[in-house]
């Protein structure tokens, strides 16, 4: 639309009508006003061309942006929706064969990515939040904080696959080679996740104004109650984000959980032994598998048979996956909402 | 009639290496407005922290002398900063309610900050008692549970004074209270000054000739020799006598220059 009414008014410009020139009934032009005109004129048109092209770039880099976007969700949506049902959401692999009917499900997939991303985030953010307390409110200079500024620095530039070897070697060393299992999954994204959640909090902690802080101080607060009452309160908001942020980076992490965690085709809730399947790590191993084998067609008139399978359960997995995320981040939002003051009693 | 609330003797304040006030001797009658006036950067602000030890929050900021309120030493050794805080309330010259917080919890902010128990109706009657003192009340008693950062800017600046009287100090210090606010805000904050120094000892500083000469009975004027100079009281007396016939000339001057 703003492309359009530009396009026009530019086109008027270059036809020497302009809105103090123009009237309803044209005017005859004199030489003189029609030389200023035509110089104010060919000022005005590089100032709308130049307009016109910056809009050009917004509305292009807009598309550029929006449209992978869409385009994922409406790819999940459209090919994961057909085997989205609650067979699927409730039962996992364990004898699935082939492309044969029964289809199996995710079951063992969710319940894992919720419970290592969940125990991730459950040691992730009272560390982080604490270190960004620590870092902003007790050692503002110090030389233990900017260690621990480069070390979140270092750390966040980490490849994920490293922290799966890295997980995965500590408790060989720990618990016997080959350890493999749920909590290693953790340790692995929490090498992960740590980073996200301090540098997010710690953001979110120093954009609290210094005069709050001097305000509760001069109202007899200690420093203690100053940081619990006012600093945290006032950066909640922030520091929900900070875990959403490291919850989105964690959850789709495939590498390292497929190092740390395993795959498996049964569901197992023991985070401490045996293998863990995750969703990411399922849509891998499912896709990577490519067509699924049917018996011939003189069975499986029998029995139902899809080669398809596996690619559909993938993106099934992925859309579960998606909303997942969508559902942490509205969770989170409507938390922060409600910490805040007045929405709680109107 | 007025017993002194505050002795300061031979008051130094540093920030680090950095003198900011130097060698204040002052007495601070009760129940009165004593006003501070002076150029920028003459200490009247590091001066007034140091009254609440506020000035020591920041780093490698130390003071040196003595202040008595009451004949207590503020800086006595036993002394712990919040109590003197509770006793000296303060108000910043940008309107800062709590914004994680209501009206209502604004108020009381100052009483759980010290695990005063507020709960219930005691709760009520201090919130009304203190947005009332405030001149606050009626124009919020409908919407305590909303945010004190919806507030207009002169109200915000009057929900900090009741959040600060709520803990009924017996000193209010104000650092330019009004500076950042609208003529008609700050006609309301004057008027509310007067009635509160039946109650209080307060404390104000402003950069407004007119507003000192308005709301206070005394007046001490800082200066400075040189800028890195440590800034130091020049004369403190009657307000009418400091502003018809001061003492010093650079009294003289500061003020008729700030006439115009
Ligand atoms: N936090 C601080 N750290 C170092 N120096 C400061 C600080 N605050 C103020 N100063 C210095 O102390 C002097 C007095 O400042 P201030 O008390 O704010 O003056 P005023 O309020 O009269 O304008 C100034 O030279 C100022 O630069
Ligand atoms: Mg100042």
């Amino acid at each position: 639309m703003s492309l359009l009414t530009l396009n026009s008014s530019a086109t008027k410009a270059r036809e020497g009508k302009h809105w103090f020139a123009r009237t309803p009934h044209e005017m005859p032009e004199t030489e003189e006003t029609g030389k200023t005109v035509a110089t104010i004129e060919s000022l005005s048109r590089r100032r709308k061309l130049r307009s016109l092209l910056m809009n050009c770039v917004v509305v292009v880099s807009a598309c550029v942006v929006v449209i992978p976007v869409i385009s994922i969700f409406w790819t999940a949506l459209t090919r994961g929706i057909a085997q989205l049902s609650p067979y699927f959401l409730t039962h996992n692999m364990r004898g699935i064969v082939g492309g044969t009917y029964p289809y199996g499900g995710i079951f063992h997939a969710i319940s894992g990515t919720v419970e290592i991303t969940g125990v991730t985030m459950l040691i992730c953010a009272p560390l982080g939040i604490f270190a960004a307390i620590y870092i902003n409110e007790y050692a503002r200079r110090s030389r233990l904080s900017r260690l621990v500024v480069s070390a979140v620095n270092i750390m966040s530039g980490i490849p994920s696959i490293l922290a799966g070897l890295f997980a995965y070697a500590l408790f060989s060393l720990l618990s016997g080679v080959g350890t493999i299992n749920g909590f290693v999954g953790v340790v692995a994204l929490a090498v992960l996740a740590l980073p996200t959640v301090i540098k997010t909090s710690l953001e979110a902690v120093s954009r609290v104004p210094d005069t709050l802080r001097e305000s509760a101080l001069a109202l007899g607060a200690s420093r203690s109650v100053m940081i619990r009452k006012v600093v945290l309160r006032t950066a909640l908001p922030g520091l929900v984000s900070a875990v959403i942020l490291a919850i989105a980076r964690i959850i789709g992490e495939t590498a390292p959980l497929m190092i740390a965690a395993g795959i498996v085709d049964n569901t197992n809730f023991n985070l401490f032994s045996g293998r863990m399947m995750t969703l990411p790590a399922y849509i891998y191993n499912e896709y990577s598998q490519g067509l699924a084998t049917c018996p011939t067609a003189h069975v499986a008139s029998l029995m139902p048979c899809d080669p398809q399978i596996r690619i559909e359960r993938a993106w099934a997995a992925a859309l579960v996956l998606i909303l997942l995320v969508a559902v942490f981040n509205a969770v989170g939002h409507w938390v922060a909402r409600r910490s805040m003051a007045g929405s709680r009693h109107s | 009639m007025n017993e002194n609330e505050l002795t300061i003797r031979n008051l130094n304040a540093y920030y680090g290496g950095f003198q900011a006030i130097s060698n204040v001797n002052m007495n601070i009658p009760a129940k009165e407005v004593t006003a501070f006036i002076g150029p920028s950067g003459c200490g009247k602000s590091t001066f007034l922290r140091t009254l609440n030890r506020m000035h020591e929050e920041i780093e490698g900021a130390r003071v040196e002398g003595s202040i008595e309120l009451e004949g207590q030493d503020l800086y006595a050794h036993a002394l712990n900063p919040a109590a003197v805080r509770r006793h000296i309330g303060m108000v910043f010259q940008h309107p800062n309610p709590f914004p994680s917080m209501s009206i209502r919890d604004n108020v009381l902010s100052g009483l759980r900050f010290n695990s005063i128990s507020c709960k219930g109706e005691a709760g009520d009657d201090i919130v009304e008692w203190a947005l009332r003192s405030a001149n606050l009340w009626d124009e919020v008693k409908d919407r305590l549970n909303k945010p004190g950062v919806g507030l207009s800017g002169g109200q915000q600046q009057r929900l900090c004074i009741a959040r600060a009287i709520a803990l009924k100090p017996e000193v209010l210090l104000m650092d330019e209270p009004c500076s950042a606010l609208d003529p008609i805000s700050t006609r309301a904050i004057e008027d509310l000054i007067l009635e509160l120094k039946q109650s209080y000892t307060i404390v104000i500083v402003t950069h407004n000739m007119q507003q000192a000469a308005r709301i206070s009975q005394k007046t001490a004027f800082f200066n400075l020799t040189a800028v890195g100079e440590p800034g130091h009281l020049v004369e403190m007396g009657d307000t009418e006598a400091m502003f018809s016939h001061p003492n010093m000339p650079q009294t003289k001057s500061y003020i008729s220059g700030q006439f115009g």
